[in-house]
């Protein structure tokens, strides 16, 4: 008997995976060297599977306010937020969001995942019902279930289905807290949120938003789809990172609820853990000026997904979603979806592999995710392996021809 | 038929024409087959096959009893649980 008998099934995942010749894994970026260009296996390659979907991580600005935090605040706070980790700089960047998202309240946390791991846990409690969409991130399910309160999904993307479940659960008198992510990352479909919010609205339940994916893509200033859709006041707690976007690490929620704050004494995930390093949230505070002042990187960002969507489905590639910065290419088996991948990797394009059980309704994908920093050169290169490669896939007489 | 006067012998009727899909090696599927070892119902399977049992007596099933399923046995009593309740 040993404590790691439980993972066997995960072992004997990983050797099929290790067998068919790719260990996605493991790879390893030997040298970043822009937002879009990295050595991989000692060759140049374009990234085209980061969530750098703004080319921030490079931006001399943002790079300059890291800097000057690194020289005068140091490496780390070496405190939580509750003790010593409250440095002027994460009260700026607080206020900076809230003001972006025009909410009353934002709570920054040291990454995305423990932001949604801290808001859910700290709205909900074990009283209460959460209804979660079936497809959500890894961070809300586990944030739910650190909250202990009782779980419910409905059907994914399916306002209607919502709406019979909490139709059924009318009669319970206990808090009901919806949630859903703007842009959901394995097939980059959006969600119909302003179907949800009238949902919600209708049956007066409150609604929580994860725009992960979507914060910098959506909006006249990239505040988010909340705010493309103009329905602000229908969504009662927003969370996002600044790991895609913004370029940075780290993430927050943000509320009008005039008692949010509390969460800063109640919610464990934001009480015991490291604030954000002073360089990161300087950093952050920047990029959102930056997103802010420089539409252009949201017209640049939906000009390469619009291109490369194109292109993709020109050359008989099926995707799983309408044009979005995340572009996921359904593959007809895994087989299929290994051998593809490791040939873009080979032609230098690194696109993230995406298979079961990580994936709704066992879909096997190649994942491809765009910069504004992509220039059209590289999207023609990117476009022109993928040819490639459905080509030969079908030469290699793969069991059905790649993506029809 | 009601969820009021569902019985574990109708409710597993039914548990047991949801999970064929589940049962390529035809197994005769009883109250105590492990879902895991015997039918390849994994976590992910498991909330699916949840959904479905959701939608057929039209209740909900909150997914934290999900460790405790392991066997038809314990869906059926999920259902019938969530009948009385709701």
């Amino acid at each position: 008997m040993d404590l790691f008998d439980k993972y066997a099934p995960f072992s004997d995942r990983y050797g099929q995976l290790e067998d068919l010749g790719v260990d996605p894994f493991h790879m390893r970026v030997e040298k970043i060297l822009s937002p879009t260009r990295a050595i991989i296996d000692g060759r140049e390659t374009i990234l085209a599977g980061t969530n750098n979907y703004l080319g921030l991580t490079f931006d001399p600005t943002v790079i300059a306010a890291a800097v000057r935090a690194l020289k005068t605040q140091g490496t780390a706070t070496t405190g939580s937020r509750i003790a010593n980790g409250t440095y002027p700089g994460h009260i700026a960047l607080e206020k900076e969001i809230a003001d972006f998202l025009g909410r009353r309240s934002a709570i920054v946390f040291p990454t995305g995942f423990q932001a949604n791991l801290g808001i859910l846990a700290g709205l909900a409690g074990s009283k209460d019902i959460i209804l979660l969409d079936a497809d959500s991130h890894a961070s809300i399910y586990d944030g739910c279930r650190l909250s202990g309160a009782t779980m419910i999904r409905f059907r994914h993307n399916s306002p209607a289905d919502l709406d019979k479940r909490l139709h059924r659960l009318a009669e319970k008198q206990v808090n009901k807290l919806v949630v859903v992510e703007s842009i959901y990352s394995m097939l980059g479909d959006q969600a119909p949120l302003d179907e949800f919010a009238e949902v919600t609205r209708r049956h007066g339940v409150s609604l929580l938003v994860d725009e992960a994916h979507s914060l910098g893509v959506f909006g006249d200033r990239g505040q988010g789809l909340v705010a493309e859709l103009g329905i602000e006041d229908d969504v009662d707690y927003v969370v996002g990172t600044f790991s895609k976007s913004l370029g940075s690490v780290g993430g927050f929620g943000a509320s009008n609820h005039p008692k949010f704050d509390i969460l800063r004494y109640t919610s464990r995930p934001y009480m015991y853990t490291a604030s954000a390093s002073p360089s990161n949230v300087e950093a952050v505070i920047e990029a959102i000026k930056q997103i802010r002042a420089r539409p252009n990187l949201r017209e640049k960002l939906w000009d390469n997904a619009r291109d490369l969507y194109r292109r993709l489905t020109d050359i008989g590639y099926q995707l799983c979603a309408p044009v979005s910065p995340i572009l996921a290419v359904n593959m007809p088996n895994e087989e299929t979806a290994i051998y593809c991948w490791n040939e873009l990797l080979k032609a230098g394009i690194y696109v993230n592999l995406a298979l079961p059980p990580g994936t709704p309704n066992g879909a096997c994908l190649l994942r491809a995710s765009l910069s504004a920093a992509h220039s059209p050169n590289e999207i023609k290169t990117i476009a022109g392996v993928f040819a490639n490669i459905a080509a030969r896939a079908a030469l290699k007489k793969q069991p059905e021809r790649v993506g029809l | 038929m009601s969820n009021a006067e569902l019985t574990a012998k109708t409710v597993f009727n039914e548990v047991r024409d949801l999970l064929e899909p589940y049962n390529p090696n035809a197994v005769d599927i009883v109250m105590d087959t492990d879902l895991a070892a015997e039918l390849n119902v994994d976590s992910v399977a498991a909330m699916t096959l949840i959904m479905e049992i959701e939608d057929k007596f039209d209740l909900d099933i909150p997914i934290n009893l999900l460790p405790d399923v392991n066997r038809p046995r314990d869906l059926v009593d999920a259902v019938l649980s969530q009948a009385k309740s709701q």
